[in-house]
């Protein structure tokens, strides 16, 4: 057998996160703090945060894959880029401003937005566009609690989601892979879905820069691409936004691209997925296994000519 | 230039993408998607042999070292084993042996289809990399069915850029380099072409002349 099975225990999970992350700051503090004779505080998690009764209990993807096989276009376009570039983003200021068709527009500091919601940890599976799958303990809020703080107007149909551009941090927006910033949407009423949440943390500590930090669109029956990372800007529309995909190719790229195994990808087939860490490939479940959930929200619609 | 001393090295050196990924795989050290590390990462080594392959003659040519164009055919045979271990990898990680979504993803994916006629086209040619084959086919004809490499090349760079999602950088670097190998031939060939329409042929002859483009008389009638 030429592949390996995973070790069952991943390196990441013997560590703590939080020194995992910061273990040659740790040492570095370790050192310091031994000269003054103390210890240097714990440094305070995020998590674990409130159990949620739409958790899956399949069991997670290891720590180590769901920080190092990102696509962050930003951060370049090799899965391991954004690992090894993403640190350099400045997550701190970090304003959020929800504007368009509401009542309230609202400009929000991230440690505001940290306050708005007791965080709930939201185990999903993630279904990337590209045919690999993972299941990834998110911990977040539901994207409704956000924007009724601006109270989005009866005209509002759209979310507009626009995510940071900071070229001195994001090597990739050199080049014009995609149009920047990127810009990502849903219907009203899809944002508002108890499922989709803006993410501020995965496995009880605060989001690893290259999974979007400081807070992320987590939309659990759609693509992964549809999540957009590290958002700046909300705004209420009335009619559908035109994501930075959907310019890239709109043949290829939907509004909706909800996960569907029978509507194939004009290049690939959607039919099957390879869990990270699998040999095996599985079956790609409609919705990404939330049709139950989901499905009302497109009911009548022809999934094929609204992929 | 004694070759014994220069194939053995170079043979060993032909196998260690292969080995790279066998250790890595073993070791655990390809990331979180091993299969299709080990898919792409072969892919692209069936890609490198082929362009490598493909610059033995300009290399040979304006370099004057004729022993280079004795390791065409070991270069040549690689980009053919990796091709296949890349094929096979597809046919069983990626597929698992189901004809049936082989078949259809064959007809259904412009990509998929370019890949297998790049493979289909290669087989011939791996198949009478020999000096039995040469002598039955004679040396005109196996090398008019070689040139069909200059295809393969084209197609296997048009099989890789079909795959990307968005960025095309390292797709349009192999096209470069394929264009400017290919380039070169038609180059050869249109200064061949001036030469034998100036008629240098015709002055001194050396070594066999295969004419490519024949001079009408001046004035035939009146």
């Amino acid at each position: 057998m030429l592949i390996r099975r995973p070790h069952d225990i991943a390196p990441s999970d013997v560590t703590p996160r939080a020194l995992f992350d910061r273990r040659r700051e740790f040492l570095r503090l370790s050192a310091g703090a031994a000269l003054a004779g103390m210890m240097p505080a714990a440094q305070a998690k995020l998590g674990p945060g409130r159990p949620s009764a739409l958790s899956i209990s399949e069991a997670p993807t290891p720590f180590k894959h769901v920080a190092g096989y990102n696509n962050y276009y930003e951060f370049g376009t090799d899965k391991e880029d954004p690992a090894r570039t993403a640190h350099a983003l400045r997550v701190r200021p970090w304003t959020l401003s929800i504007e368009g068709l509401v009542k309230q527009p609202k400009t929000l500091g991230i440690e505001d937005i940290l306050k708005l919601a007791p965080l709930e940890e939201r185990i999903y599976r993630m279904r990337c566009v590209e045919g690999w799958s993972m299941v990834i303990p998110w911990l977040g809020f539901p994207v409704a609690t956000l924007l009724k703080q601006a109270e989005p107007l009866g005209s509002a149909k759209y979310v507009e989601f626009i995510t940071a551009v900071q070229p001195e941090t994001m090597p990739g927006v050199r080049s014009r892979v995609l149009d920047w910033p990127y810009v990502e949407g849903l219907r009203l009423d899809e944002a508002m879905h108890p499922l989709a949440i803006i993410a501020v943390g995965l496995y009880g500590d605060v989001l690893p820069n290259q999974n979007g930090a400081p807070l992320r669109l987590v939309v659990p029956w759609k693509y992964g691409f549809k999540s957009g990372k590290s958002i700046v800007r909300i705004r209420l529309t009335d009619s559908e936004p035109r994501t930075s995909w959907m310019k890239a190719g709109p043949r290829e790229y939907g509004f909706y691209s909800n996960v569907n195994p029978e509507v194939d990808h004009p290049r690939w087939s959607q039919a099957t997925e390879r869990r990270i860490g699998e040999f095996s490939k599985r079956k790609t479940l409609m919705f990404n296994g939330y049709a139950e959930q989901v499905g009302q929200l497109y009911a009548g619609m022809d999934l094929r000519k609204q992929f | 230039m004694n070759l014994l001393l220069i194939k053995p090295p170079l043979f060993i050196a032909c196998l260690t993408p292969l080995a790279w990924y066998v250790w890595g795989a073993q070791a655990d050290t390809l990331g979180a998607n091993p299969i299709e590390a080990v898919t792409r990462g072969l892919g692209t080594w069936a890609l490198n042999f082929l362009l490598i392959t493909l610059t033995v003659t300009p290399l040979r040519k304006y370099s004057g070292w004729a022993w280079l164009g004795r390791l065409r055919r070991m270069l040549g045979l690689f980009a053919f084993f990796y091709a296949a271990l890349h094929l096979g990898t597809y046919l069983w990680f990626d597929q698992f042996f189901d004809w049936p979504a082989i078949a259809k993803d064959i007809l259904k994916r412009p990509f998929i289809t370019v890949g297998v006629i790049s493979f289909a086209l290669l087989v011939p040619l791996a198949a009478t990399s020999n000096a039995f084959a040469i002598r039955k086919l004679g040396g005109r004809r196996w090398q008019e069915l070689h040139r069909s490499v200059y295809l393969i090349g084209l197609l296997a760079v048009l099989h890789y850029s079909w795959m990307v999602k968005a960025d095309l950088s390292k797709p349009l670097i192999y096209a470069a380099i394929v264009g400017v190998l290919l380039g070169l031939r038609i180059w050869w060939r249109v200064q061949e072409r001036k030469r034998q329409l100036a008629g240098a042929y015709l002055a001194k002859p050396r070594g066999r002349i295969i004419p490519i483009a024949v001079k009408k008389p001046a004035s035939s009638d009146g």
